[in-house]
């Protein structure tokens, strides 16, 4: 809501500068968003008409003008503007005048002529971008002002520039304030000052026809009043005054007939709309509309309805779209004659959500959606009908009214003590009889309890808290102490089997890893070629089609980040993030938290003491351990569409997968420009955050016995086959198998590998003898020798 | 004696000439080896008469040990020597970088919900968590926010399918907090939301910080008294000055934003008040015996004030430029 400061001030004048104003409405929930004057600061500039134009002698695009500023003599003024004629009023800075931007006006000589001023463009005078005059490059168009505007009247006075422009920012509960009667009242109810009423008079009817007026929902519509008006003058000038107060608010002027429809829901809120007699067959019907009805709206643009439309139609065919918005071919143009006014009472619920679903968002329906106030709609046609005569003349015929059930202002029981335990504050019975007194709320009083009935204007209030925040509203938040609440002290539970997302993080950054944060939208391409998933989880209103479905992995993300520093010149990149994903299942959708990171470049920052290779699976092995550590880890070579066949494994915790380690697939890292390989992983929260409460064993008296064994594979044969068989075979005494040697080359076969495990055999009772080892070496060694593993000695 | 004398003083002589351990051994076999003159002056004792013998044993012996004597203080000297040349030899250049990995580091959200949840934590809220795709039910209806509702308009949702929609505010989190928990409550509710809305000021996505306190005593002056004392701590400032503005959310009533004092104007940071009865009623929570305060805060706001970021985006672009100034 955009209004005149001067405008708001006819109607209530608190003793507060513009500034003040502004807070108080801010402090009591209408935010003013913007408070910007009408006009920058300018002054000794009046109302001129130019007497006479001669081209000046030394230049070419000069005039030498004689200009009448209301004094016995003109003055001469040398003006280049293209549009300066005889005759043409227009605005005149005089000597010593400030412009915009600290430009004086002073006495010059241009091409040795005189000039005791200068006659101005609306741009110079900061009042336009762009000069409505015909201009070109060097010359601004003057400002043309209208024919009657009185010559040597100060130009702020006479084009009332000594106004501000108030921007409130409603919120939906706020809809009594989208009308200037409403913004009156809150400002009369915070202040204490006066509230001048609107002097509306009923009309005289002087026509004795009038429109025969149906209403098959008076649910949806309990209250619509039309009247016809003939013999308007529809090419009436709209007066200057509410021209003004209309485009202050925002609003363009349009004709005289549609500028009072529009200055009525200005001033009092109410939505009004004019149809053209002549273009209407028959009478006025307000209905639910017919499923398949298509209307063209004033915005050319052309919807087809269905029942939950409320329409206003004619014997013929729908006319407007009630609430929202008037159709094509029915309302008031310049040839106009005779007029059917409509206000009327559109039901929040029929109309909210409508304008939307059509992506329409008007004026009147946001008037409607929020509340209207119904005690003023009559009123508001007889206000119309009173400028429409004034205006544009004519005949009015009596109100047709139909009324069907109001929305029912049921009373409120309002207690002192719930306001005292809601708000902490002890409000007397005085006090609240004098808030509620400002508010305009009817209220009886029992005690310290209160029914109060909500006006006609307010569609926010229905319960007993909806009362107490008006009550805090008028008594000032401000005025409610800060107070740190009293309660029973009790402590937070800890558990120990639940690892924080803190101390898991902290793991990645010790480990060199820095977090990101990437949307959890993607790119569908993205899910496709690094994902596998055709069928993601979409939106369906994206912002931008590269944020159009929803991650099921974060490797979109990670990989974006990489390539967005890789174009960054940074060489070394290690990222992790943690972020829910997401995908769907039956009509539902699975969304996972989960912890994923990559690392590219070389292992380690470029340094002196250490050579340097660039990072490799392993690497990344060995964080997605210490991750998970003290759970062990296995890797299951496994396919994955973004990751190299031959180096990505499933990662499982006992039975359960909880993720994927692997290398960028190098068809990728060549689509994306990398110089190297990276490796990802990506493994599931859950697992990560559960633990266990450790709990001590005996620590073995004596000291374990090392053998090692060699052993020369197939290539084929993974080191986690081995292991498995070993310790498969239970072998006593034997606490540890580990490997700790991977050979290839001289001296082992091509095809083959040299492997060397560490074997620690302990006993709890003694030392172990040569001969207590011996078997269960030979045990292992057996169980070696299946795989086909030759001994080397 | 005269020969003693001159033994004496020629080993003394010797060893300090020598400056090298084996050298030093070597020389010490000329006086005390097998062959050496002392030694060989002992062997001659048997000649001397059983008068003589004794005293003259004793002469020999105490040049002896004063030979030997020398001698260890000299082999001593010459590991001292040698120990301090090692060391000269080994010394570093200390200034020289260390060796390994160098540490990475969080995100600035991520610390600035550390530091939230801290805070938080101190005084006894716990953290609930919920999911970012949501029911319309959960992120509208049950917040008091009906279908059609011109408040919907305000959230600029994203849709998912017509039940289902990415959550507009961390608000819903109370909602399933409340259904499976009794009062008292206490929580906050850190997260992912999502709105349709994209410039310099506005992200797709963004943070949230939900608190919410359920109690049969807790007034709209409770609530004021903990989100001022909450920015106080956060931005380390006694006297920072914090302002209720009564505001309209569907779900609290009385509602206020929160705006606190920034640069000699105020900023906008979040809304809050006290917990809707239709939202009570929802959760079947008595509102008459129960009262509860609600707050929402932007994290990516408060981390901005408190770092100093300047455009919202950098937060989402991953620039290690940017991130690695949090570390």
């Amino acid at each position: 809501m955009k209004f005149s400061e001067n405008w708001l001030r006819t109607w209530v004048n608190p003793d507060l500068s513009s500034e003040a104003l502004a807070h108080a409405l801010t402090m009591a929930g209408l935010e003013v968003e913007a408070l910007e004057p009408v006009a920058p600061a300018f002054n000794n500039v009046v109302v001129a008409e130019v007497l006479e134009v001669v081209k000046h002698p030394n230049a070419e695009r000069l005039n030498v003008c004689q200009v009448n500023v209301g004094e016995a003599r003109p003055l001469t003024i040398v003006c280049g503007a293209a549009n300066v004629a005889v005759g043409v009023k227009v605005p005149c800075a005089r000597i010593g005048a400030v412009l915009p931007g600290d430009f004086v006006i002073k006495q010059a000589k241009v091409r040795n002529v005189e000039s005791f001023g200068m006659l101005c463009s609306d741009k110079e005078l900061g009042l336009a971008e762009e000069s409505q005059g015909p201009s070109t490059e060097l010359r601004t168009g003057l400002w043309l002002l209208p024919n009657d505007a009185p010559v040597g009247k100060n130009l702020r006075e006479y084009l009332e520039l000594n106004d501000k422009l108030f921007t409130l920012k409603l919120t939906p509960n706020r809809s009594d304030c989208s009308g200037m009667v409403g913004v009156a009242r809150e400002v009369a109810a915070l202040t204490g000052s006066a509230l001048k009423p609107l002097d509306i008079q009923t009309q005289p009817v002087t026509l004795s026809e009038q429109l025969p007026v149906k209403v098959s929902d008076t649910q949806a519509c309990p209250l619509y009043c039309g009247r016809l008006v003939r013999g308007v003058n529809a090419t009436a000038i709209t007066p200057a005054w509410m021209l003004r107060r209309l485009e202050r608010s925002g609003l363009r002027g349009i004709n005289a007939v549609v500028d009072i429809t529009n200055y009525v829901m200005l001033e009092m809120g109410q939505p009004m709309h004019a149809f053209d007699v002549a273009k209407l067959s028959g009478g006025i019907t307000v209905r639910k509309a017919r499923r398949g009805e298509s209307l063209t709206l004033l915005n050319e643009q052309t919807v087809v309805l269905d029942e939950e439309i409320l329409v206003i139609a004619d014997d013929a065919r729908v006319l407007a779209m009630a609430g929202i918005m008037g159709g094509q071919g029915s309302g008031v143009e310049t040839t106009t004659q005779d007029v059917f006014l409509e206000s009327a009472f559109f039901h929040p619920d029929a109309i909210a959500g409508k304008a939307r679903r059509f992506g329409l968002a008007t004026d009147s329906s946001f008037r409607f959606e929020r509340g209207v106030d119904f005690a003023a709609t009559r009123q508001a046609l007889e206000r119309a009908t009173q400028l429409l005569l004034e205006i544009c003349g004519g005949n009015a015929g009596a109100i047709s009214e139909v009324r069907g059930q109001l929305p029912a202002r049921v009373a409120i029981a309002l207690r002192r003590s719930r306001i005292a335990r809601v708000l902490g504050i002890a409000l007397d019975n005085n006090q609240i009889a004098t808030l509620l007194k400002r508010l305009q709320f009817d209220f009886v009083a029992n005690g310290d309890d209160y029914r109060v009935s909500p006006p006609s204007f307010r569609f926010d209030l229905s319960i007993e808290a909806d009362l107490i925040e008006e009550l805090a509203r008028l008594y000032g938040y401000d005025n409610i102490p800060a107070q740190v609440p009293q309660s029973a002290m009790t402590m937070l539970p800890y558990s120990e089997l639940q690892r924080p997302l803190a101390c898991i993080q902290q793991t990645l950054v010790a480990r060199d890893y820095q977090e990101i944060v990437s949307y959890a939208f993607v790119e569908q391409q993205v899910e496709r070629e690094l994902c596998g998933n055709d069928d993601p989880v979409a939106l369906q209103n994206p912002i931008a089609s590269n944020l159009a479905v929803m991650r099921s992995s974060l490797i979109g993300g990670l990989v974006g980040a990489l390539r967005f520093n890789l174009n960054r010149k940074q060489e070394r990149v290690r990222l992790f993030e943690a972020g829910a994903c997401f995908a769907k299942a039956d009509n539902e959708y699975i969304q996972s938290q989960r912890l994923s990171g990559l690392a590219y470049g070389e292992t380690q920052p470029e340094q002196w003491g250490a050579a340097t290779r660039p990072v490799d699976f392993y690497d990344v092995k060995a964080d997605v351990e210490a991750l998970f550590a003290p759970q062990s880890l296995r890797f299951v070579a496994a396919a994955h569409p973004a990751l190299h066949p031959g180096r990505s494994a499933q990662i499982f915790c006992g039975e359960q997968v909880v993720g994927w380690i692997g290398e960028l697939h190098p068809h990728w890292q060549q689509q994306y420009d990398m110089a190297q390989a990276c490796v990802w992983f990506e493994v599931e929260l859950g697992a990560l955050t559960l633990a266990k409460v450790p709990h001590m064993s005996e620590i073995a008296k004596f000291l374990p016995v090392r053998r090692d064994l060699a052993v020369v594979v197939d290539e084929g044969i993974t080191v986690q086959t081995l292991l498995d068989a070993m310790q498969h075979v239970s072998a006593p005494y034997v606490a540890e198998v580990a490997l700790f040697d991977v050979y290839r080359g001289k001296g082992v076969e091509q095809g083959k590998k040299s492997l060397a495990f560490r074997v620690l055999l302990q006993d709890t009772h003694k030392t172990l003898t040569d001969s207590e080892i011996e078997p269960s070496i030979a045990q292992l060694v057996a169980v070696l020798q299946k795989h086909g593993a030759q001994l080397r000695m | 004696m005269e020969q003693l004398q001159q033994i004496l003083d020629q080993a003394l002589k010797q060893f300090a000439a020598i400056s090298d351990e084996a050298e030093l051994e070597q020389v010490k076999a000329k006086y005390l080896g097998r062959e050496g003159s002392l030694t060989v002056l002992l062997k001659g004792l048997g000649k001397l008469s059983a008068e003589e013998r004794p005293a003259a044993g004793a002469r020999i012996n105490q040049v002896k040990q004063g030979i030997e004597a020398a001698l260890q203080q000299r082999r001593d000297a010459l590991q001292q020597n040698k120990l301090a040349q090692q060391l000269a030899a080994e010394s570093l250049d200390v200034t020289l970088p260390g060796r390994g990995l160098s540490t990475g580091g969080l995100h600035p959200v991520t610390h600035t919900l550390e530091r939230i949840e801290q805070l938080f934590h101190s005084l006894g809220f716990a953290t609930a968590s919920g999911p970012e795709i949501e029911r319309d039910f959960y992120n509208f209806t049950a917040l008091n926010i009906p279908e059609n509702h011109p408040a919907r308009a305000m959230h600029d949702t994203f849709y998912i399918d017509p039940q289902h929609v990415l959550r507009t505010h961390t608000s819903p989190v109370q909602v399933h907090y409340m259904e499976t928990h009794q009062p008292p409550l206490k929580i906050i509710s850190p997260g992912r939301v999502y709105r349709v809305d994209s410039d310099a000021t506005h992200s797709p996505m963004f943070h949230q910080v939900e608190g919410l306190w359920v109690d049969e005593e807790v007034s709209f002056a409770n609530l004021k008294g903990v989100v001022q004392d909450f920015l106080q701590c956060f931005f380390e400032q006694d006297d920072l000055q914090v302002r209720f503005r009564p505001s309209f959310f569907p779900f609290t009533e009385p509602s206020a934003e929160i705006d606190m004092s920034w640069n000699g104007g105020w900023l906008e940071i979040g809304g809050c008040g006290m917990v809707h009865p239709n939202v009570l009623k929802h959760v079947n929570i008595d509102s008459e015996k129960y009262l509860g305060f609600a707050f929402g805060l932007g994290v990516e706001r408060l981390a901005m004030l408190r770092y100093g970021v300047n455009d919202l985006r950098l937060f989402y672009e991953s620039d290690l430029r940017f991130l690695k100034q949090f570390n």
